[in-house]
């Protein structure tokens, strides 16, 4: 390479310009990497679909399931009858969590009846286990057992979503963010512009 | 271990198992290109850049896109307002496939006028041909994606001229709509050859492009062999190795071939209506023809041509003849290394005769650029054919006045003075 | 070879930028007023969507369009937007806007469906939506009562002419020129941001190309040397 190489001096000049438009240039690749990163984020017509949803309460019976979809999840909600929530206080040795230490719900449904009014139950149907809907069942089949029972491996949830021992679910059943507009409706997955 | 040693260590690791360094010195640091590049030697690097961006802005592109004749329209509006910085993935590819005709077209130029397709060059320029070709189908495809109004009906038009072709056309046709007319069937295919098929192979074609020119040495403005005189070592003595002194040098061009590209991005992203043309922001509609059907412009030269018949003569109509002149241009463009009989390379070495046809070329395809993205009656009638026949006149009288007129003696060494 | 390359370059840039000048729709043989709007006048686009949605919107949808984005663009606050805008079809912030009627009933009524106006800005043309807006006259012959300019045989009804006649011509043409402001937003809600947003990464690219030109420079002495 002898004929081309440049005297010491120059070699300095050369490695800080070297450095330099380096420098640059990776700026500018992370900078032209910001588009293609930003546009894997949900788009405005997905946040649009998964923008908070209302149910009106009145036409849901009492003590049945009703299901509701928000961002492609199923979201419980049972309106308990009295016998029901009465029921949560005797299951309360057979749970893993029943005071739901654990941060499976909003800080205003962490309560016994694990809501944000007492008698009406919203919880994500999507079992910690493995992810299977669970099917809600009242006092049939299984002698006593009220609740929502998975399907696929054989986890039981209490009628406030709370987890049984002894089964593969490790937590409670998932609570969405949620209020009240009124009296009889409900909205799941409150944003900010809709609390004001 | 120290930092750097530990990176030699896997350098080493690696080139057992690849020839990394063998590469880098054949291709880079010791591939010795001549000395003397000129303005004209930029476009194959920018041509690079703007392959890197068509593939990287497409492919993103395509997660986004939905193939069908209900969703194409729709789906680039959503690109373009709903999905995160979607806008400018789609200006960069869109105003890109302009840019990589605007760098090539000006590539083409310089190998025609530095004779860079002569002996011993001749697979390259069928290569870069074949690539061109393959630029136009790639265009032609993505163009009809968006389905907007002008997508339909030029996809109609093009789509009817191998309807064209006699005996077997209008089955042809019909099975490359996968249709009665160009609708779903269609979108569906053209998509699955712009995003997969043509791109694949015009990579395979490009890296061709490149092995073959490493194989020979670069030509250049004076179309002196370098190799005909090699210093002790064997290298050429008018040659500079390519890493690092034509690296830093191409870094200027390619800044600011990214200065005017993102200039474009920003504030012409429509390019005046020549990169996109206003009737494709309607969707495609069956019922309705444009005003003005025009093709994009880097068709638009063969677009003339094809008009430019309107005789039906010898047996076949306007419109066959319009199919055979167009194809007639672009096969005459492959034959070119065995047009010329110049005993020179470069235009500085050449005759007056080739001079002048070369800048006749130029202001003929140029002019039939201009009105092929005009209405048909915007210039009289004989214009069009005027500038055909100059545009064949170029290439088919080449071994003619190549051979005849008398060429200047090419100096041995750059930079040395003829004679 | 340095000059040289810097007049080639710079006879490449002026060809570039010459290019968009030429336009291409010169197929209208009627001249066009120019628009002169400004679309990164946010007081005029705020003006221009309560226009089209108290007139356009009660015929044409803009199905591309969404509140939220209005909202945020224009910088209406969404409770604004929910009480004065969002109306007809639409319900959520997050919905586009939809037009009051439905477009069979508006064929029966009008002889065509009225066109969605999210891109007619752009397949039209910024100065062609303003001088259409400007172009209606009184006309006892037309069905409608009024003609216009540019459209011969309009179909649509001059929905803005008692606007029209309440208000003097030139505070008419500064609410057509809002208008026509707010539907060249809509045609393309990213441009006011990219075009502010432009001159950064042109700035950028001017400082490495100073870069990349010591660069070479450093280099190249190697030539000179010999």
């Amino acid at each position: 390479m002898g004929k081309f190489s440049g005297d010491e001096t120059s070699n300095g000049r050369r490695m800080f310009l070297s450095g330099t438009t380096s420098t640059l240039f990776t700026m500018g690749a992370v900078g032209l990497s910001i588009p293609y990163v930003r546009s894997w984020n949900p788009s405005t017509r997905a946040r649009a679909a998964g923008s908070p949803i209302k149910v009106d309460l009145s036409k849901i019976s009492e003590g049945s399931l009703h299901v509701e979809e928000w961002r492609g999840k199923p979201i419980y909600v049972v309106k308990r009858t009295k016998t029901m929530l009465e029921s949560l206080e005797k299951v309360a040795d057979k749970l893993r969590d029943p005071e739901s230490e654990d941060e499976q719900q909003p800080l205003y449904a962490k309560n016994k009846n694990r809501s944000r009014i007492p008698a009406v139950l919203v919880v994500e149907g999507i079992c910690t286990h493995l992810g299977c809907t669970p099917k809600y069942r009242v006092g049939q089949d299984d002698g006593d057992f009220s609740g929502f029972f998975c399907p696929c491996h054989g986890s039981r949830f209490d009628l406030a979503g709370r987890v049984y021992k002894g089964v593969p679910a490790p937590t409670n059943l998932k609570v969405p963010p949620h209020y009240f507009a009124d009296a009889g409706t409900l909205v799941i997955g409150n944003e900010e512009w809709e609390t004001s | 271990m120290s930092l750097r040693g530990a990176a030699s260590n896997l350098v080493n690791w690696v080139d057992y198992r690849l020839p990394i360094i063998k590469t880098w010195k054949t291709h880079m640091s010791e591939y010795y290109a001549p000395k003397n590049f000129n303005f004209w030697y930029f476009f194959g690097v920018l041509a690079l850049v703007v392959l890197a961006n068509q593939l990287l802005s497409g492919i993103w592109l395509t997660m986004f896109y939905v193939p069908t004749a209900e969703g194409a329209f729709n789906s680039i509006e959503y690109i373009m307002r709903d999905v995160s910085s979607g806008w400018v993935i789609r200006y960069m590819h869109e105003v890109g496939a302009s840019f990589f005709f605007i760098v090539v077209y000006l590539h083409i130029f310089r190998g025609l006028m530095y004779g860079s397709y002569q002996r011993p060059r001749e697979l390259i320029w069928i290569f870069g041909m074949f690539i061109y070709c393959l630029m136009m189908a790639e265009g032609f495809l993505g163009y009809v994606l968006p389905y907007g109004n002008m997508s339909y009906w030029g996809a109609k038009v093009i789509l009817n001229l191998i309807g064209a072709i006699p005996v077997v056309g209008e089955g042809l046709q019909v099975w490359v709509q996968g249709d009665f007319a160009v609708g779903g069937a269609t979108l569906g295919r053209f998509f699955a050859l712009h995003v997969a098929l043509v791109p694949l192979i015009l990579i395979v074609g490009v890296f061709l492009h490149i092995i073959a020119l490493h194989q020979v040495g670069s030509n250049n403005p004076e179309g002196i062999e370098i190799k005909a005189h090699l210093d002790a070592d064997g290298n050429p003595l008018d040659g500079i190795p390519f890493h690092p002194y034509y690296t830093v040098s191409d870094l200027t061009p390619v800044v600011v071939f990214l200065i005017l590209f993102f200039a474009c991005i920003f504030y012409f992203p429509g390019g005046g209506g020549y990169f996109i043309e206003p009737p494709n922001y309607l969707p495609a509609d069956q019922l309705s023809t444009p005003d003005h059907i025009a093709p994009v412009w880097y068709f638009a030269p063969f677009y003339a041509m094809l008009r430019s018949v309107t005789l039906d003569v010898l047996g076949l109509d306007a419109k066959a003849w319009g199919l055979l002149i167009v194809s007639g241009a672009m096969v005459t463009l492959f034959l070119l290394p065995w047009l010329d009989k110049s005993a020179v390379k470069s235009i500085r070495y050449k005759g007056w005769v080739s001079k002048v046809m070369l800048l006749l070329f130029a202001i003929s395809f140029v002019s039939l650029g201009i009105l092929g993205a005009k209405p048909a009656d915007w210039a009289p009638t004989w214009v069009a054919p005027g500038f055909t026949m100059v545009y064949f006149a170029y290439f088919l009288a080449m071994p003619v006045y190549t051979r005849l007129e008398k060429t200047k003696i090419v100096p041995s060494r750059i930079g040395e003075s003829s004679g | 070879m340095g000059r040289q390359s810097l007049h080639a370059l710079l006879l490449t840039s002026a060809v570039i930028c010459i290019l968009p000048l030429c336009s291409t729709a010169s197929s209208n043989p009627r001249e066009l007023l120019r628009s002169g709007i400004d679309i990164h006048n946010k007081a005029s686009l705020r003006r221009g969507v309560r226009l089209y949605m108290n007139y356009c919107a009660t015929c044409h949808s803009a199905k591309f369009m969404r509140f939220e984005r209005l909202s945020e663009d224009l910088e209406m606050a969404p409770e604004v937007v929910m009480t004065d805008l969002v109306r007809f079809g639409a319900s959520k912030l997050s919905d586009t806007i939809p037009a009051a009627i439905d477009s069979e009933t508006a064929e029966k009524s009008f002889g065509v469906a009225p066109p969605d106006l999210t891109l007619v800005a752009k397949y039209r043309g910024i100065d062609w939506v303003y001088s259409y807006l400007m172009g209606f006259y009184k006309d006892s012959s037309a069905p409608t009562g009024y003609n216009n300019h540019l459209l011969e045989n309009v179909a649509m009804p001059w929905v803005m002419a008692s606007l029209q006649e309440a208000s003097s011509e030139k505070e008419f043409s500064e609410l057509m020129r809002d208008l026509t402001n707010f539907m060249a937003y809509m045609s393309e809600p990213v441009r006011p941001f990219r075009e502010s947003f432009g001159k950064y990464v042109l700035g950028f690219l001017m400082i490495l190309l100073v870069s990349v030109r010591l660069l070479k420079n450093e280099y190249w002495r190697d030539m000179n040397e010999q």
